[in-house]
């Protein structure tokens, strides 16, 4: 059984004009199944409104199906008993590195989750060593989140998620509002967690980059779970990638190209050595 | 319209210790209905950089030149200068207030104390410029989506009639698709209307895509100001300053260090397949 | 402008004062100010001076520091000097035209002065040696039994210390949205008073907008992180006395009994006055 997994996932809202009166109802996810297997790197793809983000407030209690069901580590979200152990198991990141930080000082910041699960003193801090040397930001644990870069904030909310030990972390767009540096400094934080401390990830992005080492990625469009599949299989189908409004990396382009060309190069190819050592076949 | 930095230098908390260099001897010049790419990686003085080239913020020392003429002259109008250098934040739909799209277009014009017609017609034509459908010009701001606001953000400083359009980042937190198309608009604003555009980013595809010349800042400091092929061309440089070229450019140095022929200059895509297919080509023959 | 005012700015520095418990701290601040209240003569002023004095060379922040943020109320200092001086009626001491000082006057002036400049000293040095969250930590702790009469304390303090994680945030939107509406032809400096309240408009209504998105998400982000009220919660970094905090408050009810004993026996009387 996997860590997460979804049953017919639906969820609606009412629709409101400006007085407040309704005006019909919206399905934000639509009939959505899916299942993220433990110690897995999951990228779910999709442009803005796809319904992406409001699956991801799913899988750790913040929002509640409407029809289906979600279970994590076997926890229905929906059983009011599992809400808090449901956010425990799965830790969530989110988009804006400046409104997620609570703490005045980061290692304060990381022993907010601890803090409030209740950890004995001395357990938070080390929970709070750990998770700073994880990611890579221990030297800062005395520092201001405000003269931080966009990176260094989104590490130290990875800290403070991965401080209350969870067997999940759920990221919903932690790159959208960052530079190309602070986008790497956060992608290979989470791939280290993921290789090294075994935590399943759940990378929801719209940057194709970053997706090219997921060992499954979901494609989302209008609600539903469009593709599936791992990144080769996804990055094959460029035209319909194109189609859903989603870009493809350069490299595969570049491939896809060729090959309409003539070139005899396999499709699907992510990264600039499978195209060098693809055209030094070709 | 020309606008021509002097050995401009800008000092933050200056006199104390945490006295900052945001900008150091920068010399810049800008002709008419250039399309310039502004790189440098956060806290580079870029967005510094373009804060003074409409005024909101006055240089420590040296000198700007619009259109001949110095900003910081006693007589010079930088309210003025403000309306033909349109000046886009980051994020610019947070600047958003009015309640529906067309009143919070003509609050620029508005301001130039413009007669009512007047202010009605300079809205309209910059949402339409902006490609903003008209059924929507009176809907509630609450409405849009964000791609959507940041058209009308947009809108509301072309509403100025701007000679010249600096944009920060004004792809940043869209998706692929939202990215494109606002690209494509500030293209077709310089193409079709003759604005001057000054694009600032960190994006390096965005960038060798759509502009005729490249600035990159690092430290304040102006450090190449040249063609995108030619920027391009030192990517060991620009890795330094923490930034990168585009994905082609390794694709190509690549290939090249595998033996096969290219041409390393090639920054998109569609220069990048025809060089391949040559160098290909040729390969074969040669067999 | 904002960023210079440095009344109530943690000073970063090592010092015993730096370190006591923020209790102490808060303390120590009632006392001295109940203190400044009770003093009316020179002996009490000569014993809350040296215990002031000794605070601030202990504390290791440079007088100069402390004095630069009594700059933004100079003001209302002199004002509320003047006005002492000028409306206290009694024995007039001198006349000029409308305006009367008498010796009562004066000496209300005197002491005001002194008491307001103290209790703005002494109160700031607690703030400048005090980070906010220790701050707001002391005093939740301090005020807890206050919970059984239904004080959300704990409360109070979030509320508190996650008001001071945001200003600085919010005053950087605030120049950015200024200077975004500055590039649309705003004007923010011209104009009558109505005028110019109005011309806010534009920059109010983005930055309530946006306060209200960041404690929207904010209050998500606390729920993501299992944050459910004080109850069944632990501390990081618990309150707890130490040997200096102990022979702190020995030091200020020694000092509290000087400036009792002092106000008693200490007065002077000096050409008439008594001092």
């Amino acid at each position: 059984m996997g860590i997460i997994e979804t049953e017919n996932l639906v969820f609606e809202y009412i629709e409101r004009d400006e007085e407040g009166n309704p005006i019909g109802v919206k399905r934000a996810v639509d009939n959505v199944s899916i299942d993220v297997k433990r110690g897995d790197f999951v990228a779910i793809l999709g442009h803005n409104g796809s319904g992406k983000s409001t699956l991801a407030k799913h899988l750790n209690a913040l929002l509640y199906p409407t029809e289906g069901k979600v279970l994590v580590d076997g926890m229905d979200t929906n059983d009011e008993k599992y809400t808090w152990p449901v956010r425990q198991t799965a830790g969530m990141v989110f988009q804006n590195p400046d409104n997620q930080i609570i703490g005045s000082i980061v290692e304060e910041d990381v022993g907010f989750g601890p803090e409030n699960m209740g950890i004995p003193t001395a357990e938070i801090w080390e929970r709070v060593k750990e998770s700073l040397t994880i990611v890579g930001m221990k030297e800062y644990r005395k520092h201001s989140p405000n003269k931080l870069s966009g990176g260094q904030k989104q590490r130290v909310a990875i800290a403070g998620v991965v401080a209350m030990h969870p067997k999940c972390i759920i990221m919903d767009e932690p790159t959208a509002m960052l530079d190309p540096n602070g986008r790497k400094e956060v992608i290979r934080a989470a791939r280290a967690l993921n290789d090294v401390e075994q935590v399943t990830i759940v990378l929801i992005t719209h940057y194709m980059e970053e997706v090219i080492y997921a060992d499954k990625v979901i494609v989302m469009d209008g609600g539903k779970v469009v593709m599936q599949g791992t990144p080769k299989d996804i990055f094959s189908q460029v035209e319909k990638l194109k189609e859903l409004r989603l870009d493809v990396p350069q490299v595969t382009l570049l491939a896809y190209e060729l090959r309409k060309a003539g070139v005899d190069i396999p499709l699907g190819i992510l990264t600039t050595e499978e195209l060098v050592a693809a055209l030094w076949r070709a | 319209m020309s606008l021509i930095l002097n050995h401009v230098n800008y000092v933050y908390s200056a006199d104390t210790t945490y006295e900052i260099k945001a900008l150091d001897d920068v010399c810049l010049e800008i002709g008419n209905g250039e399309f310039i790419g502004l790189i440098g990686h956060t806290g580079s003085g870029k967005s510094t950089l373009v804060q003074h080239m409409n005024g909101l913020l006055k240089a420590t020392s040296g000198q700007i030149l619009y259109n001949g003429e110095d900003i910081y002259d006693k007589d010079y109008s930088l309210k003025l200068l403000r309306q033909k250098v349109g000046l886009v934040f980051q994020y610019p739909e947070h600047q958003l207030f009015e309640t529906d799209v067309i009143s919070d277009v003509m609050f620029g014009p508005k301001n130039l104390k413009l007669s009512k017609i007047e202010v009605e017609k300079r809205a309209c034509d910059a949402l339409t410029m902006v490609g903003f459908p008209e059924e929507m010009w009176n809907r509630s701001l609450f409405e849009l989506s964000g791609g959507q606001k940041r058209r009308v953000a947009i809108a509301g400083v072309l509403a100025m009639k701007p000679e010249m359009l600096i944009l920060d980042e004004p792809t940043a937190g869209l998706d692929p698709k939202g990215r494109e198309e606002i690209l494509t608009l500030i293209r077709g604003l310089q193409k079709e209307q003759g604005i001057t555009i000054v694009l600032v980013s960190h994006s390096m595809e965005d960038v060798a895509n759509y502009v005729d010349r490249i600035v990159v800042m690092d430290h304040g400091r102006v450090m190449m100001n040249d063609v995108p092929r030619e920027v391009f061309r030192h990517y060991e440089e620009l890795e330094k300053m923490g930034l990168a070229a585009p994905q082609v450019t390794y694709i190509m140095q690549a290939l090249r260090m595998k033996g096969l022929d290219v041409d390393i200059d090639a920054t998109t895509i569609p220069e990048a397949r025809e060089q391949i297919l040559l160098a290909l080509g040729r390969d074969w023959r040669e067999e | 402008m904002i960023k210079d005012i440095t009344l109530g700015q943690y000073y970063e520095t090592d010092s015993v004062i730096h370190r006591l418990d923020p209790r102490t701290k808060l303390i120590a601040t009632v006392v001295y100010v109940i203190s400044l209240f009770i003093f009316d003569n020179i002996a009490s002023f000569l014993v809350a001076t040296a215990f002031l004095i000794a605070v601030i060379r202990l504390s290791r922040v440079p007088f100069k520091f402390i004095v630069k943020g009594m700059k933004g109320i100079l003001f209302l200092l002199l004002f509320t000097v003047v006005m002492n001086l000028f409306l206290t009626t009694g024995d007039v001491l001198v006349k000029l035209g409308v305006f009367t000082i008498t010796r009562q006057g004066l000496k209300a002036a005197l002491l005001m002065l002194v008491r307001l400049t103290y209790l703005i000293l002494g109160s700031s040095l607690m703030t400048l040696t005090t980070t906010p969250n220790n701050l707001t930590d002391g005093l939740e702790k301090l005020l807890k039994h206050l919970e059984i009469v239904k004080v959300p304390v704990h409360e109070i303090s979030m509320m508190m210390s996650i008001a001071l994680r945001f200003i600085p945030i919010l005053l950087e939107e605030t120049d950015k949205i200024m200077k975004a509406q500055m590039a649309r032809g705003a004007d923010f400096e011209t104009g009558s008073i109505i005028t110019r309240a109005k011309n806010m408009v534009p920059l109010l209504v983005p930055l309530f907008v946006s306060a209200f998105r960041r404690a929207n998400d904010l209050a998500m982000a606390m729920e993501a992180r299992c944050y459910k009220g004080g109850e069944g919660r632990t501390k990081m970094k618990p309150l707890v006395y130490k040997k200096n905090d102990w022979i702190s408050k020995i030091i200020l009810v020694v000092y509290l009994a000087a400036v009792i004993v002092a106000v008693r026996f200490g007065s002077i009387s000096v050409a008439g006055f008594t001092l």
